[in-house]
């Protein structure tokens, strides 16, 4: 059952300068948007920092109000409600309460002044699921314990933790509601590579529990391999390949995956990468994106077409879409 | 959090001036709550004998000198048959000796129960001797019990205005700083007119609203009122910076993709989040409401008659001729420069101790 779909999403934030705040230009942070999620199931988001990755989950629960294209939102009941604009009354609780999002810094997202216990009372108090204290403080300790935490820890406040369990306390706060998709916005990039694979196994095991759907923002390809079931690539606010995750790690289409997968260093050095694409200089800026493909500049396939005409998604294989004009077929 | 607060503490007693000024209000705020009982006389009582007495002269040795411990002597009035001046003449052979916890004007302690036990005084009539510390009004009012309960009105006016206007600066800053745009654009242009206006002239256009029939007790409310209507802009703009770096936070947005509603936002993650500096802001600006008080109540608009307070008190100095001839009138002013100086020292020390990067500024 579908939950969320988005289709030609745009987000441009306006720059203002001047005296009377007039907007004079804007960053682009995504263009033409368009994916599907299903319930239990898992979709990676890849890019280089600044590509539009975290404005896309930030947009879609609704926190930046996107410039154009459509949000549908799909409630349990399977009625979908166009969301783009704003959130109706009526479907406001239900999607509150079907979205949660875990955030890139855990030293952030996690209020001081609050003991775990509030942190994570504060989603079951908005949604009003039990009506008795007793009942609530036992599902809190149910859920510090599946997290993997003491119950003992409910009184402390976030200053007292690490990096990791901080990241299991705000994992607590947002399935505490059980919602049918968790947006993980980055959730390991800020801790030590050994608490990464616990977090993900976390992660892994809550939704072999749940059927939660995911969808997991990530720079680090291989954790986004070993989570998604379907992986998004993007570049400077583009999906420019999406394939089914097995796929686009065997055979990738795109210059710039390719390029970004051989930039993953290799644990033995004297292994050869598999092709040797190279990415040089920056990533262009997004308030002033290159005309036709985004990528042309730094790409080393450029043809005569890719400055004039954007390409459109390409299936080169079965689910596998591939925005380049490489495999255009004449 | 534990630790932050030992942190604070700690950094605020390593501050001696303002551990000095702590110690100071402490002081004052014990003389306004037991000012019935310190004031020798009643701050109303007139005595026609003493118009305009100057601070009483307390001696220890008799004429002979003899140890008599401290006593004061009676005075006669009289009048210069030339330029019709009063002068007062102490008669050096009588002894009023001062003592400790004697029994003088009822009063009721604390507004519970009646007793007449004043700390100190003279047990003589107030016809022959008074206890003049200070010395004594046009209406022969003993100027210390005066500036004692005069404390009550100034000491508190400080405190009750600046929670006033915290409280006010603290919602629309924090609504300015969270919803951003128009609403941010309207308040603080508001607030910089407002802030455009020259403060006197704009706290004297609100005191004149406050009606002069009113009793006054409700006269030192609408003056609260005047005074924190004018002195939230402030902290409504340190509250706007503030909430304007908090709310980018991911604490906030995860509160907000939970749904949960933004007042709850404001009152259960910003506010709490900016608490001490809105401690430190509020200490730093009670001095500005108690300077404002008094010059209401200086230009004559603020507390009347008979109640008083400090500003009320220096109105009496207000021609250089009385002044001259009657120097003590002054002395109200030195009470509010003293509490002014130690809530400035202790919100200074407050404010390192809290902030050590500063950055909320002095309003």
């Amino acid at each position: 059952m579908k939950i969320l779909t988005t289709s030609n999403l745009k987000k441009h934030f306006p720059i203002r300068s001047g005296v009377f705040l007039q907007v004079t230009g804007y960053v682009k942070a995504l263009e033409k948007v368009n994916f599907a999620i299903s319930e239990g199931e898992t979709i990676g988001i890849v890019g280089e920092s600044g590509c539009g990755k975290s404005t896309l989950g930030k947009t879609i629960v609704k926190i930046y109000e996107p410039t154009d294209g459509k949000i549908t939102y799909f409630d349990p009941s399977g009625q979908s409600h166009d969301i783009t604009k704003s959130l109706p009354r009526k479907v406001k609780a239900t999607f509150r309460k079907d979205l949660q999002m875990i955030f890139q810094n855990p030293f952030d997202s996690l209020d001081p002044r609050m003991t775990v216990k509030d942190i994570i009372k504060e989603p079951i108090d908005t949604h009003r699921l039990f009506d008795n204290e007793k009942s609530k403080d036992e599902y809190i300790r149910e859920l510090l314990n599946k997290v993997g935490l003491d119950t003992e820890y409910a009184g402390r406040y976030p200053h007292e933790f690490s990096g990791g369990q901080r990241q299991r306390i705000a994992i607590a706060r947002s399935i505490s509601v059980r919602p049918r998709l968790l947006i993980c916005d980055e959730p390991t990039s800020a801790l030590d590579v050994s608490v990464q694979s616990q977090i993900i196994n976390l992660l892994k095991e809550i939704q072999r529990e749940t059927n939660m759907a995911f969808i997991f923002i990530s720079h680090n390809l291989d954790v986004v391999y070993h989570m998604s079931d379907r992986i998004l690539v993007m570049y400077l606010g583009n999906i420019v390949e999406s394939a089914p995750s097995t796929s686009l790690f065997g055979k990738p289409t795109h210059p710039y995956t390719k390029a970004l997968m051989s930039a993953i260093p290799s644990w033995n050095p004297t292994k050869r990468k598999l092709d040797k694409v190279k990415l040089e200089g920056e990533p262009p800026s997004p308030i002033n994106p290159p005309s036709g493909c985004p990528f042309h500049p730094r790409c080393q396939y450029r043809l005569e077409i890719c400055d004039k005409i954007k390409p459109e998604p390409i299936e080169v294989s079965e689910g596998h879409f591939s925005s380049c004009h490489l495999y255009a077929k004449q | 959090m534990e630790g932050t607060r030992k942190r604070v503490t700690e950094s605020f007693f390593k501050h001696k001036l303002g551990v000095f000024g702590l110690v100071v209000l402490a002081i004052l705020y014990l003389i306004i709550i037991f000012a019935d009982f310190i004031a020798p006389y009643n701050y109303t009582t007139t005595h026609r004998n003493f118009v305009y007495a100057a601070p009483s002269k307390i001696r220890f040795r008799d004429l002979e000198g003899k140890w008599r411990g401290p006593y004061i002597c009676e005075m006669t009035k009289a009048r210069d048959p030339i330029t019709y001046e009063v002068i007062f003449t102490e008669d050096l052979n009588t002894v009023v000796p001062v003592k400790f916890f004697v029994r003088g004007e009822e009063y009721k302690f604390l507004g519970i129960w009646t007793t007449n036990l004043h700390l100190f005084g003279v047990e003589e009539s107030p016809d022959k001797a008074m206890l003049l510390l200070f010395g004594a009004d046009r209406f022969g009012r003993d100027l210390f019990s005066r500036i004692v309960v005069g404390g009550r009105v100034s000491m508190t006016v400080g405190l009750l205005g600046t929670f006033l206007s915290v409280f006010i600066g603290a919602i629309i800053g924090s609504l300015s700083g969270y919803y951003g745009g128009r609403i941010d654009i309207l308040i603080q242009r508001f607030i910089e007119l407002l802030r455009s206006f020259p403060r006197i002239p704009l706290w004297l256009a609100l005191a004149v609203i406050v009606p002069p029939n009113w009793p006054s007790t409700w006269v030192y409310f609408g003056i609260v009122t005047v005074l924190s209507l004018i002195g939230w802009m402030g902290v409504a703009r340190v509250m706007r910076g503030l909430v304007l770096s908090l709310k980018e936070k991911e604490f906030v947005l995860a509160a907000k993709v939970m749904g949960v509603s933004d007042m709850k936002i404001i009152r259960k993650h910003l506010i709490p989040n900016t608490l001490s500096y809105l401690i430190v802001v509020s200490t730093l600006s009670i001095p500005g409401m108690i300077l404002g008080e008094s010059s209401i109540s200086f230009l004559g608009l603020g507390i009347k008659e008979p109640m008083t307070s400090w500003g009320l008190l220096l109105k009496q100095a207000q021609s250089l001729s009385e002044l001259e001839s009657h120097p003590w009138l002054m002395i109200p002013g030195i009470f509010i420069m003293i509490a002014v100086l130690s809530f400035n020292f202790v919100g200074d020390a407050l404010r390192d101790a809290v902030d050590p990067y500063r950055t909320v500024e002095k309003l």
